[in-house]
C-alpha cells in the first residue's frame, strides 16, 4: 500500500467534500488504487477491518450506494449490518440521534448514513463518538459518489488539474453536483455547470463554477461530462421542463457527443433513465465509464472506510464548550 | 418601604437625562431622581460604575402559555425576562388555544396575576385561530385588557381581510403588529435563499417574502390610518421600504431583533438549529443594512422575538426543526456587545429602541424614569463579560442561537414596580 508520509487522515467522519483538504481527497484516491488492484485478485479480501461493525443506515431507498459499502466493507473483513428505516412518517418513532446513539451502545464503529434531509449525516456525527461517513444527505453532498467519479476521472486522464468537466442534470437538488464541485475545484479543473436556468441554484458561481444553460456550449471543450439523474416526479417539479423538451435540449445524445470534444468521458451516478437524460447509444458507447465507475466505487469505499476507522481525533472533534 | 439607588449612571431619554444621579424608590415608584439623595431607606443599592436605565419593555415575546407549557410558562418566561433586565413584555397570541377570545385572554390575565415576575401585556389575534379567515372582535378583547394586535407567526394574507383589521384597530386605538410574511413565497424554505441555502442543500427563503409584505401591511396601514408595526425586519430592501414611508410622513414603527444584526446566515453553515429563525438569519449586508436603519432611526425598536422550543423539537433534522430562537436572557448583551461596544448607538439611543420607543408604541405608560412613574429599572455592569451557556439559562427551552457566544454587559438587579425581582 502507498501510505504518504506527510499526510495524515485526521477525519473521524466523511460528511463532505467541502472540509476535506486536497491532501485529503489525494490520499483516499491514492490508497482507493491499491484496493482498486484488490478487485481484481481471485480472492478479493483483506484483514484491515477485521473484527469492525459497520452499519448501513438508510433513510431512503436506495440499492447501489448500500450495496456498495456493504460489498466494501465485507472486501475489508468487516461484520456489515444494514438497516433500512421508514421515513415517510416525519417525526414519527424515534428520533436519528436516538438510533445512532443505540447503534453506538451496540457498539458498532462506523455508521453510513443515508437520509433524505441536508445536514442528518452532520447532526449525527456531531451526537455521536464512533465514524459516521454521509452516503448522500438531502441535496447537500454524496461524498464518496464525486470520490469515486474523481478517482475515474484521475484513472482514465492521469490528473485532475487543469481539467474540464461539465455537470449536466437537476443541479439544484443534487448532493452530487454539489459534492463533485467541492471536490474537483479544490484539484484546479475547470467545472461547468449546465442545466435548465430553474435547475440552477442561487449563487453557484461562488462554488467556482462556470454556469450555462446551453449544453453544446458546455460539450464543446468538455474532457468530461458527468450527467445527472433526472428526477421529474419530485413534488416541487411543477416548475421543471417536460421530460421530452428536457431530452430534447440537454439529453446526452449521439448527435452532441459527436460535435463534442473527441474521447469525451460519458459519466453518470446511476441508477441511469435511458432516454430521459442520456440515449441508450451512449450509456453503452465506447465513451461512456458508467459500470468502471460502479467498480471503483467499491475501492474508494473501501480506502473511505480504512481512513475512517484509523481516525485518531475521536477526543478532538467535536468538542463543544457550552 | 424605601429603596435607594446610589451613584449609577442612569440614562433616562424622556427626561433628558444622561449622568450620575440617585434614584429613590418609594411604594413602587420613582420618588425622586437627583444628584445626592440622602433619605435613610430600607435597602440602598451601590451603582457606581453602573448604567441604570428605565426596565427594557420588550413587544414581541412568545411565552407559550396557555398550551405549550412544556416550552415556556408565564412563570419561566418572567423569570427569564427577569435575568435580562426585562420589566415588560407583549405575550403574543400563537398560543393554543390562540389568544383570540374574551375567555381565553381572561384565563391568561389570571394565570399572569398568579404566577407573572414582571408586567405581561397581551397582543389579541387579529383573527379567529390566526387563520387569516375571520375577524376576531378588537372591541370585545380590548375590554379584556389586551394592548395590541398580532397574528404573529403567520400574516393575513387578504388585502381586503387586513384592510379592515386595521381598521377596527384603527378604532379601538390598538397597535396592529405585522408579521409581514408571504408564505406562499417562502415556499416552505427554512434559510435565506441564496448562497447558503444552496451550499447547504436546504429549501431558501426568498427576501421578496418579507418586503413585498412589509410594503403591502404599509399601504394598507396608511390607507386606514392605522397605526401599525412591522415584527422582525430582516432585510436591506425592508429597511428602505419602511424607511421611504417615514420620509413620507407616515408614522410606522418597526423592530427588528438581536440575531438579525449580530449573525448572518454564514452562522449555521454545520446546520445549528438554534440559528433557524423565522424570518431567517439574511446575509452580511442585510446586517448591515439592519445596523444602518438602527442608527438612522429608521428601526425605532429592538425586541427579542423570544421563541422557545424544546429540545425535541430542536436536536432534530434541520430542515423537520422548529423556527426560533429564545432571546430574553441575550437580548440586552447582544445590543451592548454589538451596538453599545462598537460606537453605533450611544445609550440614549439604545435606551429609546429598548424601552422607551416600544412603550410608546404600545402606548403604555413605561419606559421613563420619570418621577411617579412605575419603579421599573433595570442596573447593568456594561463592561462585564459572559459566555452564554446551556446550564445558566433559566427559561424554560434552551434553544438560544447565542450559545457559547462571550457577550458584554450584565444585568446586576431588576427591579419590577419597586420590587427586586432578579440580583446577579
Amino acid at each position: 500500500m502507498t501510505k504518504k508520509k506527510t499526510t495524515k487522515w485526521a477525519h473521524k467522519d466523511l460528511l463532505g467534500l467541502e472540509e476535506l483538504s486536497r491532501e485529503d481527497i489525494e490520499l483516499i484516491l491514492d490508497t482507493a488504487v491499491s484496493f482498486r488492484e484488490i478487485l481484481d485478485r481471485k480472492i478479493k479480501k483483506v484483514p484491515a477491518l477485521r473484527g469492525k461493525t459497520v452499519v448501513n443506515l438508510f433513510y431512503e431507498p436506495s440499492t447501489r450506494t448500500r450495496v456498495s459499502f456493504e460489498v466494501a466493507a465485507k472486501r475489508l473483513s468487516a461484520d456489515v449490518i444494514n438497516i433500512a428505516v421508514e421515513s415517510s412518517s416525519v417525526r414519527k418513532g424515534e428520533t436519528l440521534n436516538d438510533t445512532g446513539k443505540n447503534i453506538e451502545a451496540l457498539k458498532a464503529d462506523i455508521i453510513i448514513l443515508r437520509h433524505n434531509c441536508s445536514g442528518a449525516a452532520t447532526m449525527l456525527a456531531r451526537n455521536v463518538n464512533i465514524s459516521v461517513i454521509n452516503a448522500g444527505d438531502g441535496w447537500h453532498e454524496h461524498p464518496t459518489q464525486a470520490l469515486l467519479d474523481m478517482f475515474t476521472l484521475r484513472q482514465k486522464t492521469g490528473k485532475l488539474e487543469g481539467l474540464n468537466v461539465s455537470i449536466v442534470g437537476d443541479i439544484a437538488h443534487s448532493r452530487v453536483a454539489r459534492s463533485n464541485i467541492w471536490g474537483l475545484t479544490k484539484f484546479g479543473a475547470n467545472v461547468t455547470v449546465c442545466a435548465p436556468r430553474i435547475l440552477i441554484p442561487p449563487g453557484i458561481e461562488k462554488m467556482g463554477v462556470r454556469v450555462t444553460d446551453d449544453i453544446d456550449e458546455a460539450l464543446k471543450e468538455s474532457d468530461a461530462v458527468n450527467v445527472l439523474r433526472m428526477q421529474f416526479e419530485r413534488d416541487d417539479s411543477k416548475a421543471f421542463p417536460s421530460q421530452l423538451e428536457y431530452f430534447k435540449n440537454f439529453g446526452i445524445t449521439e448527435e452532441r457527443i459527436e460535435k463534442a470534444r473527441k474521447g469525451i468521458i460519458v459519466m453518470h451516478p446511476g441508477p441511469i433513465n435511458r432516454g430521459v437524460e442520456i440515449s441508450s447509444g451512449i450509456a453503452d458507447g465506447e465513451n461512456s465509464v458508467i459500470l468502471e465507475q460502479v467498480t471503483n466505487g467499491i475501492a474508494v469505499r473501501m480506502a473511505v472506510l480504512f481512513w475512517v476507522s484509523q481516525a485518531k481525533d475521536k477526543d478532538i472533534k467535536n468538542e463543544i464548550t457550552y | 418601604m424605601k429603596l435607594l439607588i446610589k451613584n449609577g449612571h442612569m440614562v433616562d431619554p424622556a427626561n433628558k437625562i444622561d449622568g450620575i444621579a440617585d434614584i429613590l424608590v418609594e411604594n413602587g415608584k420613582i420618588a425622586k431622581v437627583g444628584k445626592d439623595i440622602n433619605t435613610a431607606a430600607e435597602t440602598v443599592i451601590d451603582a457606581s460604575g453602573k448604567i441604570v436605565i428605565p426596565g427594557i419593555v420588550d413587544m414581541h415575546v412568545h411565552l407559550r402559555e396557555p398550551g405549550r407549557e412544556d416550552k415556556e410558562t408565564v412563570a419561566s418566561g418572567t423569570k427569564a425576562a427577569a435575568k435580562g433586565g426585562v420589566t415588560s413584555v407583549l405575550a403574543m397570541p400563537n398560543t393554543l388555544p390562540s389568544l383570540d377570545s374574551q375567555d381565553i385572554i381572561r384565563t391568561l390575565r389570571d394565570i399572569i396575576n398568579k404566577t407573572a415576575n414582571i408586567d405581561v401585556f397581551i397582543c389579541g389575534a387579529i383573527t379567529i385561530g390566526r387563520e387569516g379567515k375571520a375577524l376576531t372582535n378588537a372591541a370585545m378583547l380590548k375590554k379584556e385588557g389586551i394592548t395590541a394586535l398580532s397574528d404573529d407567526g403567520s400574516s393575513v394574507d387578504s388585502d381586503e381581510l387586513m384592510l379592515k383589521a386595521l381598521k377596527a384597530a384603527k378604532k379601538e386605538n390598538l397597535l396592529v403588529i405585522c408579521h409581514s410574511e408571504d408564505k406562499a413565497l417562502a415556499a416552505k424554505g427554512v434559510v435565506n435563499m441564496g448562497f447558503t441555502s444552496t451550499r447547504l442543500g436546504l429549501r431558501g427563503i426568498s427576501k421578496e417574502s418579507e418586503y413585498e409584505r412589509i410594503a403591502r401591511d404599509i399601504k394598507l396601514a396608511e390607507e386606514a390610518g392605522a397605526a401599525a408595526h412591522i415584527a422582525h425586519v430582516s432585510t436591506l430592501e425592508g429597511v428602505e421600504i419602511i424607511r421611504k414611508a417615514r420620509k413620507k410622513g407616515f408614522k410606522v414603527t418597526a423592530e427588528t431583533a438581536p440575531h438579525y444584526f449580530s449573525l448572518s446566515d454564514e452562522d449555521l453553515l454545520d446546520y445549528n438549529t438554534n440559528m433557524k429563525v423565522n424570518p431567517p438569519l439574511r446575509t452580511k449586508d442585510d446586517v448591515l443594512a439592519i445596523k444602518e436603519g438602527l442608527k438612522d432611526g429608521t428601526i425605532d425598536i429592538i425586541a427579542s422575538d423570544h421563541a422557545p422550543h424544546t429540545e425535541s423539537e430542536k436536536e432534530i433534522e434541520f430542515e423537520r426543526a422548529e423556527f426560533g430562537s429564545i432571546g430574553l436572557e441575550t437580548e440586552l448583551s447582544v445590543v451592548i456587545t454589538e451596538l453599545a461596544g462598537t460606537g453605533l448607538l450611544t445609550w440614549n439611543d439604545i435606551v429609546k429602541k429598548i424601552s422607551l420607543n416600544p412603550a410608546k408604541a404600545l402606548n403604555i405608560d413605561k419606559g421613563t424614569l420619570g418621577q411617579g412613574k412605575d419603579a421599573d429599572i433595570t442596573i447593568i455592569s456594561p463592561d462585564k463579560e459572559w459566555v452564554v451557556k446551556k446550564s445558566d439559562l433559566v427559561s424554560k427551552s434552551r434553544n438560544s442561537a447565542f450559545l457559547g457566544r462571550k457577550l458584554k454587559g450584565v444585568v446586576e438587579y431588576t427591579l419590577c414596580k419597586g420590587k427586586v425581582v432578579y440580583k446577579a
